[in-house]
C-alpha cells in the first residue's frame, strides 16, 4: 500500500528553538500543532506543540501518568488524535495506519520490551527492514533471480547494524533468550533497521545499572552522529536526560509545562513543583 | 498386515485433517480469530471440481486449479466483507460472524446443488501398490505425497521468506509488527489465501477418498480439523500437522479395532485427555502474560 502523497509543509524551526547548531534554520523533522487526545471524558494529552530538529536529541520527561507514552502512541498513530496535527518530515500523518507512518520515517522502542522473542536476532532486524527488502512474493517462493541477491544485501545490512552495537556474534540466538540489556539494544537496532528519520525511545535505560546507562548514552550519541537522525526519548534517569539532550520538554497532566535546555529545566520552578509538589503555604 | 494398512489409511486421512487444521491454526495465530467457516471452504472446493470435471467435462488438472483459485478468492473475499470490519470487535462477535458465514455457504450450496450428494470424479489415477500382503490404496499414496510436499513448502515459506517472517512477527505481536512497517491487513489477506488454498487441496482429497460430496460435507472434517489444531496447540504450524496426523491415525485404528460408531467419541475423548494434561495442546507454547 503506497503512502498517498500529500502536500509537504516545510517551515524552518523558529529562531529561538533549542536544537544543535547544524539544525538551525532547517525544517523540523517532526512537528505537532495543538495535538490532543481524549479517552472518553478524560483528556490525556492537550495542546501539544513540538518541533524537533532533524538531528536533535530531545527529552520528554514528566511525572508518572503525565501522558508521555500516550504522546509516543499519538506520534506513531497507534492512537488517532482527537485534535491537532502531526507533520512528519513535512507530511501530515492524519488517517495513516501504523505501518504507513513507519514507512514515512518514524520508529520506536517500547517501555516493556516487545521483541519477536521466538525469532532469531537476525530475523528481528530483518523484520525491521521489511519495507526495504524488495523481493516479490513469487521470487521468494521460487528462490528465483534477484531473491538471493536481495536476501544477501539484507543480511549484510542487518549484520552491519548489529556490528555497530557489538551484537553480530549473537545473530543466530533466539531474541527472547538474550540477557535484558542485549534485548534493549536489539530493540533499538530493530527500530533503526526501518531506516527512520526520527527514533522514539520509550524509557531506554529502565532497569539498567549505571555502567549500562553510560554505555546507552554513548550509543544514543553514536546513533545520532552516525545515522544523522533525530531522537526523542522518554526517560526517568535524569543523569541520562540532562547528559545527552539538547532540548527537554516537561509534560504534566497531558500538557507541556516547560521547554528548554537542561540547565533551564533544572532551574524551572514549575518543573520542581511538578516533581516534588508545591511548597506548603506558610 | 491389516494393522499396517489401517495405519496407512489413517495417516492419509490424518494428512487431510492436517491440511485443514493448518488453515485454522494460521488464521488463529495471525488474525486471532476462529474461522468456523473454514470447513465449508473444503466443500466449495470439492463442488468446484465436480462442476468443472463432471458438468463441463474439462480435465482433472483444470478442476484442481479452478478449485484452488475459487477457494482463494472466496477466502479472501469472506475476510474482506465479513471479518475485516470486525477487526477491533470483541472475539465473540467475530466467532458468531464466522458461524454465520458457515451457514451461508452451506445454504448457498444447498440452493445450487440440492441436498443429494454428488459423486466426485476420479481426478487421479494412481494404481494401488501391493507390498506382499499389504495393499496401499492409490488415494492414500497421492494424499500422502501431495501433503508432504505442501507441508515442507509451507514450513520453508514461513521460516525463510520475507512474507513468512512478517506472518510470524504479526502472530507474535501485531502492534509491534505494524510499527516496524508491516501491513497487518496484507498479512491477514495472505494468510486467508494460503489457508483457503490448503482447504481446496484438502477438499480434493476428501472427495477422492469418500467419493461423494454434499452441502454439509465440509462440516465434520472442519470440526475434526479444528480439534486437530487444538490438539496440536492452536497457533502452532507443526502442531497442526502433528495434531491432524495423530487424529487421523487414532480415528482409523479406533474404527478398525474398537467400534466404528464410537470412533468419533474416542477421538474427542483423546482430545479431552490431552487437554487435561497439557492445556495448550501438544506443541502449544505457554503464554506468559506480562503485567
Amino acid at each position: 500500500m503506497a503512502v498517498k502523497p500529500s502536500e509537504r509543509i516545510m517551515v524552518p524551526l523558529p529562531s529561538h528553538s533549542i536544537v544543535p547548531i547544524e539544525d538551525m534554520h532547517k525544517a523540523p523533522v517532526l512537528q505537532t500543532h495543538q495535538l490532543g487526545i481524549d479517552f472518553g471524558g478524560l483528556t490525556a494529552v492537550n495542546n501539544l506543540n513540538l518541533a524537533i530538529g532533524p538531528t536533535e536529541i530531545c527529552g520528554l520527561i514528566g511525572p508518572n501518568g503525565a501522558g508521555k507514552t500516550t504522546v509516543f502512541n499519538l506520534l506513531t498513530n497507534v492512537y488517532q488524535p482527537t485534535r491537532g496535527t502531526i507533520l512528519l518530515d513535512g507530511y501530515d500523518t492524519k488517517g495513516k495506519s501504523c505501518d504507513q507512518v513507519s514507512k514515512m520515517g518514524i520508529a520506536r522502542t517500547f517501555q516493556n520490551i516487545r521483541l519477536f522473542g521466538k525469532m532469531t536476532v537476525m530475523d528481528n532486524v530483518k523484520i525491521g527492514m521489511h519495507n526495504q527488502l524488495h523481493t516479490s512474493f513469487a521470487s521468494s517462493v521460487t528462490h528465483a533471480f534477484g531473491y538471493k541477491k536481495a536476501e544477501k544485501q539484507a543480511y549484510d545490512k542487518a549484520k552491519e547494524l548489529l556490528d555497530f552495537f557489538g551484537m553480530a556474534d549473537l545473530r543466530h540466538h533466539e531474541a527472547g533468550s538474550l540477557p535484558y540489556g542485549a534485548q534493549r539494544r536489539l530493540e533499538i537496532i530493530r527500530a533503526l533497521a526501518t531506516n527512520p528519520k526520527i527514533l522514539l525511545l520509550d524509557e531506554p535505560a529502565a532497569g539498567m545499572n549505571p555502567s549500562e546507562t553510560a554505555e546507552l548514552m554513548e550509543n544514543i550519541r553514536r546513533i545520532r552522529d552516525e545515522f544523522q537522525i533525530a531522537i526523542m526519548l522518554i526517560e526517568h534517569d535524569m543523569n541520562l536526560v540532562m547528559g545527552i539532550c539538547e532540548g527537554i520538554c516537561v509534560l504534566n497532566y497531558g500538557e507541556i509545562i516547560a521547554k528548554g535546555t537542561p540547565d533551564e529545566i533544572k532551574a524551572n520552578p514549575k518543573v520542581i513543583e511538578a516533581y516534588l509538589g508545591k511548597k506548603a503555604d506558610k | 498386515m491389516s494393522f499396517l494398512s489401517n495405519f496407512i489409511s489413517g495417516l492419509s486421512l490424518g494428512s487431510i485433517y492436517a491440511l485443514i487444521a493448518l488453515g485454522y491454526t494460521m488464521v488463529y495465530g495471525i488474525a486471532k480469530m476462529l474461522n468456523f467457516a473454514h470447513g465449508d471452504v473444503i466443500m466449495v472446493g470439492a463442488f468446484t471440481v465436480i462442476v468443472v470435471v463432471n458438468s463441463l467435462g474439462l480435465p482433472g488438472v483444470v478442476g484442481i486449479l479452478a478449485s484452488v483459485l475459487i477457494c482463494v478468492l472466496m477466502g479472501v473475499t469472506i475476510e474482506r466483507i465479513a471479518y475485516k470490519p470486525l477487526r477491533s470487535s470483541p472475539p465473540l462477535s467475530v466467532l458468531i460472524t464466522a458461524i454465520g458465514v458457515s451457514y451461508f455457504l452451506q445454504s448457498l450450496a444447498l440452493l445450487i446443488f440440492g441436498s443429494t450428494q454428488k459423486s466426485f470424479p476420479k481426478v487421479f489415477n494412481v494404481a494401488p501398490v501391493h507390498l506382499g500382503e499389504l495393499t496401499i490404496k492409490g488415494e492414500s499414496i497421492e494424499t500422502l505425497a501431495v501433503t508432504t510436499i505442501i507441508m515442507v513448502g509451507l514450513t520453508l515459506f514461513i521460516n525463510k521468506t520475507k512474507m513468512g517472517k512478517a506472518m510470524r512477527a504479526v502472530s507474535e505481536d501485531r502492534e509491534a509488527a505494524e510499527l516496524m512497517g508491516i501491513s497487518v491487513n496484507r498479512t491477514i489477506t495472505v494468510t486467508f489465501a494460503i489457508g483457503s488454498a490448503l482447504a481446496a487441496v484438502a477438499g480434493l482429497f476428501f472427495g477422492a477418498t469418500y467419493g461423494f460430496i454434499g452441502p454439509y460435507s465440509g462440516a465434520m472434517p472442519g470440526i475434526k480439523a479444528f480439534v486437530a489444531a487444538v490438539f496440536g496447540g492452536i497457533g502452532s504450524i507443526p502442531g497442526a500437522m502433528l495434531g491432524g496426523i495423530l487424529l487421523g491415525i487414532i480415528e482409523n485404528l479406533a474404527k478398525a479395532y474398537i467400534s466404528t460408531e464410537l470412533s468419533d467419541a474416542i477421538v474427542f475423548g483423546v482430545l479431552v485427555l490431552v487437554l487435561l494434561v497439557k492445556p495448550t495442546g501438544l506443541l502449544g507454547k505457554k503464554i506468559n502474560e506480562k503485567v
